[in-house]
């Protein structure tokens, strides 16, 4: 019971620090950007396992049309409080992303690469000619 | 049986990430991270986060595929061979992920009705006829049965107006750094892209 | 695409449905799951099918950037715009109460009023952002 109480975090965990494996070890901009989508959903995914009462149902109000249960009837709903917060974490991580993906798009356009030790030599070459101008 | 659909989508979720993170080829990774937003949609559903998984559906496996594979398509597929070595990453990564397993031991177990998460605010959210603060103050009652809208229209009404702006900003940057940038095709010059009817950021 | 005969009757098959579920998910949030958010994508997905199909230029006919960009912008007014008018009819900022003479009814409106705008501005904003990446030219 321990273990099974306990396993939803551990995975939740574990995708974390693949996404932030992903993140520090991969030169690649756009697999930055997908670490940290991993990383997001990861997040996502904790929120909505700490909303879940074993046992309990979607929260929409079973009943009649305004959701005006029978007397008597108890159900048991899940917590929607979580849900509500990550529904629009979602939709804001795709606009980050886009962002992000965006900004990987004008990198590539101005440096012709997207590793990003790649551009750290353009960016220490440029910087050198700089200072033998100046 | 939750439990056990529950921990074989978890299984499924932690090998594609690990795929995702192994694989080279930048359009295999994309369609691989399409999969996994269905896995973990699937999940919020067996988590009962019918929204949620909704917008996951939506949004992860549809907007952000497509926007990953324009992406791609404008930066190249390939990922180059890494020359430095994996262990100081690694490290860090098991070093931050032990030390996060050794923070659960103190949460809450998973599913129980009694953690403190559930005690605070979502009984009011839950009740059968919600009490809203009317304009006297009493209390009335909205008849809405999806407790998620409720929630995020009326209750959270600042959170969502904070997000959409968020997402208006978003597409503000996007545009700011795109436009007058050159590379743009067709949109200044109408008619000019005639014979270039295929979107190569698109297919 | 335009010469894959399955693709483009498939596409001209699907579009309506998808912009009609959309609307469906839009105006059965109340009941079910869906919302302005859910909505707004999936109107944005049937935009996007049409142009994967059909070509760019094709959906920029249809649907031009310069409506997508306004209505990524007029949701988000029409959002504020219901908190501004809540505070003039006597409320606080988007206490939807007020509204009308049934407060019950009026929650009903506002939140309908809100999703609305969130569905407007999540299209909007998604059409444009997807215009803005397949629109560009690889570079190099």
């Amino acid at each position: 019971m321990e273990v099974l109480g306990l396993f939803n975090y551990w995975v939740v965990i574990f995708l974390m620090m693949v996404g932030f494996y992903a993140l520090i070890s991969r030169g690649n901009l756009v697999k930055k950007v997908i670490g940290l989508n991993i990383f997001q959903t990861s997040v996502i995914i904790f929120y909505v396992s700490t909303g879940k009462i074993a046992g309990g149902t979607a929260p929409i109000l079973i009943g009649d049309d305004h959701g005006v249960a029978e007397a008597g009837a108890e159900v048991l709903y899940s917590n929607p409080l979580p849900h509500v917060l990550m529904l629009t974490a979602i939709v804001v991580g795709v606009a980050t992303m886009a962002m992000a993906l965006a900004l990987v798009v004008r990198i590539r356009e101005t440096y012709g690469t997207v590793e990003d030790d790649e551009i750290q030599e353009q960016v220490l070459a440029d910087e050198a000619v700089e200072g033998a101008r100046a | 049986m939750e439990s056990v659909v529950d921990l074989a989508l978890l299984g499924l979720l932690a090998v594609t990430a690990i795929a995702v993170v192994r694989v080279r080829n930048l359009v295999a990774v994309v369609m691989l991270m399409g999969i996994y937003s269905f896995l973990s949609a699937a999940l919020f559903v067996v988590l009962d986060a019918v929204d949620v998984a909704f917008t996951e559906v939506a949004v992860g496996a549809g907007v952000s595929t497509i926007l990953a594979l324009g992406t791609v398509a404008l930066v190249g597929t390939r990922q180059q061979r890494h020359a430095k070595s994996p262990v100081i990453p690694l490290l860090i990564v098991l070093v931050t992920g032990g030390m996060l397993v050794y923070g659960t031991y103190d949460l809450p177990r998973w599913g129980q009705a009694d953690n403190p998460i559930h005690g605070h605010v979502a009984p009011e959210y839950l009740a059968d006829h919600v009490p809203l603060a009317g304009q006297d103050g009493e209390a009335l009652e909205v008849h809405i049965p999806n407790i998620v809208t409720t929630v995020l229209a009326s209750y959270r009404g600042y959170d969502t107006l904070g997000e959409t702006t968020v997402v208006f900003a978003a597409m503000v940057g996007v545009l700011l750094l795109f436009v007058g940038t050159g590379g743009r095709r067709g949109a200044s010059a109408r008619g000019a892209g005639g014979g270039d009817d295929d979107p190569d950021g698109a297919s | 695409m335009r010469d894959q005969i399955i693709l483009r009757i498939a596409a001209k098959i699907l579009v309506g449905p998808i912009l009609l579920f959309a609307l469906y998910v839009q105006f059965h949030g109340d009941y079910g799951p869906g919302g302005g958010f859910q909505a707004g994508v999936i109107f944005a997905a049937g935009i996007i099918l049409y142009a994967l199909v059909f070509g760019l230029d094709q959906a920029r006919a249809v649907i031009p950037m310069g409506v997508v960009m306004w209505c990524g912008t007029l949701g988000v007014l029409i959002f504020g715009g219901v908190g501004v008018v809540a505070m003039l009819m006597g409320g606080n900022y988007l206490d939807y109460g007020v509204l009308l003479h049934d407060a019950s009814h009026a929650q009903h409106i506002g939140i309908l009023l809100v999703e609305a705008g969130v569905l407007v501005t999540v299209f909007g904003v998604m059409v444009t952002l997807f215009y803005s990446f397949a629109g560009r030219r690889r570079a190099g």
